[in-house]
């Protein structure tokens, strides 16, 4: 019998597979944080004073609602085919299997969102340091958001009309994130420094690792009742 | 009759705690009513009216007791949800069920009577005060509860479900609240700040609790309402309801 470790590896490496194969679903999302990112300037206008300030809102706004976006397709393929009925009744930790299954969708839908948005942070004119800060902070955010939204997508599975109710469900709980993601690249900008701000995000990436994937599992058993 | 079945444990079984909560409701609703009277007596003639702020402070007995029970109402709801996942009881979702459309009520009220409030004290129907913030947040978090808890058709999944997310909710809120307070200190710095009254009269304090304890009383008389009318929905199947039904008619 394989280890846990080895399982959740296993569970990474599917879901990587599996993202790569569909390759189309990832690059929506993508293509969809950059359309709204760059409607932004086209609503409020071409001076790049204003923009500037309101380019790190404006990224990470779109960051969540991108990361929102994907949620759907995070348990939704395995619940259709059974795979997560397997994983349920699998001798290993649910809630250890679900860490996996969220760090490979982060890899696949939040990652590349990180690498992205230091291309249209220069479209904000943001300064190139404020880029560095601005990917940090997405790099220890975005985590926390794909961890906290696979409860929702988790307690909204099978359900109609679940894609809008995972928007209501999951968008209040990622204010704390928001606010000091997008605090960080401002408080650089402003010459105060980012690094409080970073290790906030730090500490609720901690905090969400430990205590989402057993919120989620729980979530997972009483959708599959 | 066992004793097991005499203790206070038995009602709760929805059959037995419905004629209960039936029984119950105005013993809450007549203070209710009363409190609220005497309350509003208090809060618009006996009070003084504020030295700076005139007349228009008033409505701050509506709004900080209405502020107070949205808060109270979640923790009392995540209280009920955390029963019904752990200990199972049915009737502890019920009311948890219950309970959330009062406490999104109360929190609706406390954003509509901030914003009354503030149109005359600071000139602006709306500010990105910590507090009004996050307040705005719990209203989320209430809907969100009920949105999720009508969506699904199974009750029991429904009641477990709305628990878990319940549960979530009362963890987040006050990282959230703290959240909002240092984004806000960090963006507004010198302006409108929620300026609390540096020392409030005995009149005043007395009318506050008396408001606070009268909108208790009445979320006991609404939560008592709609868990009978949810038990007799649920158990519409069951002997005892039908009996009921039939000695109505």
């Amino acid at each position: 019998m394989t280890g846990p470790l080895q399982a959740v590896g296993w569970v990474v490496r599917r879901d990587l597979t599996l993202a790569l194969r569909r390759r189309a679903d990832v690059l929506t999302s993508l293509f969809f944080f950059v359309i709204v990112v760059s409607l932004f300037p086209l609503g409020v206008g071409p001076e790049m004073a204003t923009l500037r300030t309101m380019g790190p809102g404006v990224v990470w706004v779109a960051a969540l609602l991108a990361s929102m976006l994907s949620l759907g397709r995070l348990f939704a393929l395995d619940y259709l085919d059974g795979t997560l009925e397997q994983m349920l009744v699998a001798p290993y930790p649910l809630a250890l299997l679900v860490l996996g299954k969220v760090g490979a969708h982060w890899l696949a839908s939040g990652l590349p969102l990180v690498l992205i948005a230091p291309f249209l942070g220069l479209q904000f004119g943001l300064a190139a340091s404020s880029l560095k800060v601005l990917m940090a902070a997405l790099l220890l955010g975005t985590p926390t958001l794909s961890l906290l939204g696979a409860i929702g997508a988790a307690l909204t599975l099978g359900l109609r009309g679940g894609g809008v109710l995972l928007a209501l469900l999951v968008l209040p709980l990622y204010v704390p994130v928001l606010i000091f993601g997008a605090g960080a690249v401002e408080s650089h900008a402003a010459g105060l420094g980012a690094q409080g701000h970073l290790s906030l995000l730090a500490a609720f990436l901690v905090l969400a690792a430990v205590f989402t994937p057993w919120a989620t599992a729980v979530a997972l058993r009483i959708s599959l009742d | 009759m066992t004793s097991e079945s005499t203790s206070w444990t038995r009602y709760a079984a929805p059959a037995a705690f419905y004629p209960l909560a039936g029984r119950l409701i105005p013993w809450f609703a007549v203070p209710a009513a009363v409190l609220t009277a005497v309350g509003l007596y208090m809060a618009l003639w006996a009070v003084p009216s504020d030295f700076r702020q005139g007349d228009a402070y008033r409505i701050m007995y509506i709004h900080v007791p209405a502020a107070w029970m949205s808060m109270w109402l979640y923790v009392v709801m995540a209280v009920y949800a955390a029963l019904g996942l752990v200990v199972r009881t049915r009737l502890s979702s019920m009311m948890a069920q219950a309970i959330a459309p009062t406490g999104a009520l109360f929190t609706f009220l406390a954003l509509w009577t901030g914003s009354f409030w503030g149109r005359p004290m600071w000139g602006t129907w709306w500010v990105w005060d910590a507090r009004l913030t996050s307040e705005l947040v719990l209203l989320f978090l209430y809907l969100g509860v009920i949105a999720l808890m009508a969506a699904i058709d199974d009750p029991r999944r429904a009641d477990r479900a709305g628990g878990v997310l319940a549960l979530v909710g009362v963890i987040n809120v006050p990282i959230i609240y703290f959240s909002v307070k240092w984004w806000n200190t960090l963006h507004q710095g010198a302006s409108i700040r929620m300026g609390a009254a540096p020392t409030m009269g005995k009149s005043m304090l007395w009318a506050i609790l008396v408001m606070t304890l009268a909108f208790w009383m009445y979320s006991f008389v609404t939560s008592f309402v709609r868990v009978r009318a949810i038990i007799l929905e649920r158990e519409r199947h069951a002997e005892w309801a039908q009996r009921l039904v039939d000695n109505r008619s």
